[in-house]
C-alpha cells in the first residue's frame, strides 16, 4: 500500500527530527517529510491500468480511466521546486553555523547559551 | 529515553495518519468523473458551469473525444500536466518561480562573495578531458527537455535543473571556473521579464493576465499550444540562471 509507505515515511522524519542532534540530519528529516507527502498526494490521483497523462499515437483519445489524475501531479512539480528551495536555504544557514559556532551539532556547539 | 518518547511521538502520529487513510479513495480507485481533472483532461473547462460546480452538484460527465492530432480551441498542450501547470494555473507558476527566485536570493545572502573559494586540489585528467565533452551535450539536452515540454515529460524547472549541472560540473573540474555575478543575475532578470512581459500582453490583447493570445495550432505538434512553450523556454531559461548562481555561490567566499 502506497498511503501506509507514506505515512511510515512521516514518522520516519518525524522520529529523525526528534532525536537527531545533528542539525543537517534535522533537514534532512524535513525532506524525508516532504517527499512522503509528495508521494501521498501523487498516490491520490492514481487509476488502475491508467496512463501518464500525455496526448500521443499511442493514447490519442480522452475517455474516462485512460489516463491518472494530473492535477497531483501539477501540485507536486510545484511542491518539489519548493521543497528545493528550502533544503538550499536551510543548507547554507547551516554552513554559517558551522562557521560561528566551530559545529552544527546542538551538543558541540560554541558561544552558544545552555 | 529520548529515543523512547520520540517512537512513541511517531508511532501515533502514524497510527493517526493510517487512520485517516479510509476517508481517502482506495489506492488505484481514483474516479476522476467527481474532480476537477476531468475537464483539464478532456480540454473542456471553458464549458463547465461554474455555479452548478460550486453547488456541489451536476457533475458534468464528458463525452469521449478524439484530442491528439486535432485542433483543440481551449488548449493545445499534449502533456496535460503541462497545459495546468503553464496554461490554466499559470499564475500559481509565477509564484512558484518567484518563491526559487526568493531562495536564490536568500543563499547569495547569507553566502554570496565575490571570489572563487580555492580548495586546493587538482581535478583528475578523466573528469577533466569528460567535462569538455559532455557539457554541451548536457547544455543541448537540458534545452530539448524545457522546448518539449508541452509534449514530453519534462518542462522548464527539470530543463533549468539539467543546465544548472553542468555549470556545476565545470565548477568541480576547474578550480579557476568562475560565473559572474552579472551574467546569470542578467539572463535571470531578462527571462523572468519575459514571463510578466507575456502576461501583460495577454491582458493587452484578451484582457486576463497570462491570456493565451497566439493560435493553439494542432496537438502534439513541436509549434502548438500558443505561449505555452514560450513560457517554458523563459522559465527553463531562468530556472537555469538560477540554479547556476546558487552554485556559484555556494563556492564562492568573501573577499579579505
Amino acid at each position: 500500500m502506497v498511503f501506509w509507505i507514506s505515512a511510515i515515511l512521516i514518522g520516519i522524519g518525524v522520529y529523525g527530527l526528534l532525536t537527531q542532534k545533528n542539525l543537517f540530519k534535522q533537514l534532512i528529516s524535513l525532506s524525508i517529510i516532504d517527499t512522503a507527502v509528495n508521494i501521498f498526494i501523487i498516490a491520490v490521483g492514481y487509476v488502475d491500468n491508467g496512463k501518464a497523462p500525455i496526448y500521443s499515437k499511442a493514447v490519442p483519445k480522452f475517455m474516462e480511466g485512460a489516463f491518472v489524475d494530473p492535477l497531483p501531479q501539477a501540485l507536486v512539480l510545484t511542491a518539489i521546486v519548493i521543497g528545493v528551495g528550502v533544503l538550499a536555504l536551510g543548507a547554507s544557514l547551516l554552513v554559517k553555523v558551522k562557521e560561528k559556532h566551530s559545529s552544527i551539532d546542538v551538543e558541540n556547539m560554541k558561544g552558544v547559551g545552555e | 529515553m529520548r529515543r523512547f518518547y520520540a517512537i512513541l511521538i511517531a508511532a501515533a502520529l502514524v497510527y493517526m495518519l493510517i487512520s485517516f487513510i479510509s476517508t481517502v479513495p482506495s489506492y488505484g480507485k481514483a474516479d476522476l468523473k467527481e474532480r476537477v481533472s476531468d475537464a483539464f483532461l478532456s480540454k473542456s473547462v471553458n464549458a463547465q458551469n461554474t455555479k452548478a460546480w460550486m453547488e456541489g452538484k451536476a457533475i458534468h460527465r464528458q463525452p469521449a473525444k478524439e484530442i491528439y492530432g486535432k485542433k483543440v480551441k481551449e488548449e493545445g498542450s499534449a502533456n496535460v500536466v503541462t497545459s495546468i501547470v503553464v496554461n490554466y494555473r499559470s499564475f500559481d507558476t509565477l509564484g512558484e518561480v518567484t518563491v526559487l527566485f526568493t531562495a536564490a536570493l536568500g543563499v547569495g545572502l547569507i553566502l554570496g562573495g565575490s571570489r572563487r573559494k580555492q580548495y586546493g586540489r587538482e581535478a583528475n585528467f578523466v573528469l577533466k578531458t569528460s567535462t569538455g565533452i559532455l557539457v554541451p551535450l548536457i547544455i543541448m539536452f537540458g534545452a530539448y527537455i524545457f522546448v518539449h515540454g508541452h509534449l514530453t515529460p519534462g518542462g522548464g524547472f527539470p530543463g533549468g535543473t539539467i543546465i544548472a549541472m553542468a555549470s556545476l560540473l565545470l565548477y568541480l573540474s576547474d578550480e579557476k571556473f568562475f560565473l559572474s555575478k552579472a551574467s546569470t543575475g542578467a539572463l535571470e532578470g531578462s527571462m523572468g521579464g519575459t514571463y510578466v512581459i507575456i502576461g501583460l500582453l495577454g491582458l493587452a490583447i484578451g484582457g486576463y493576465f497570462l491570456y493565451n493570445f497566439l493560435p493553439n495550432g494542432v496537438v502534439g505538434n513541436l509549434v502548438s499550444a500558443g505561449i505555452v512553450p514560450l513560457v517554458y523556454v523563459a522559465i527553463g531559461l531562468k530556472v537555469g540562471a538560477e540554479l547556476s548562481g546558487l552554485v556559484t555561490d555556494l563556492h564562492s567566499e568573501k573577499e579579505g
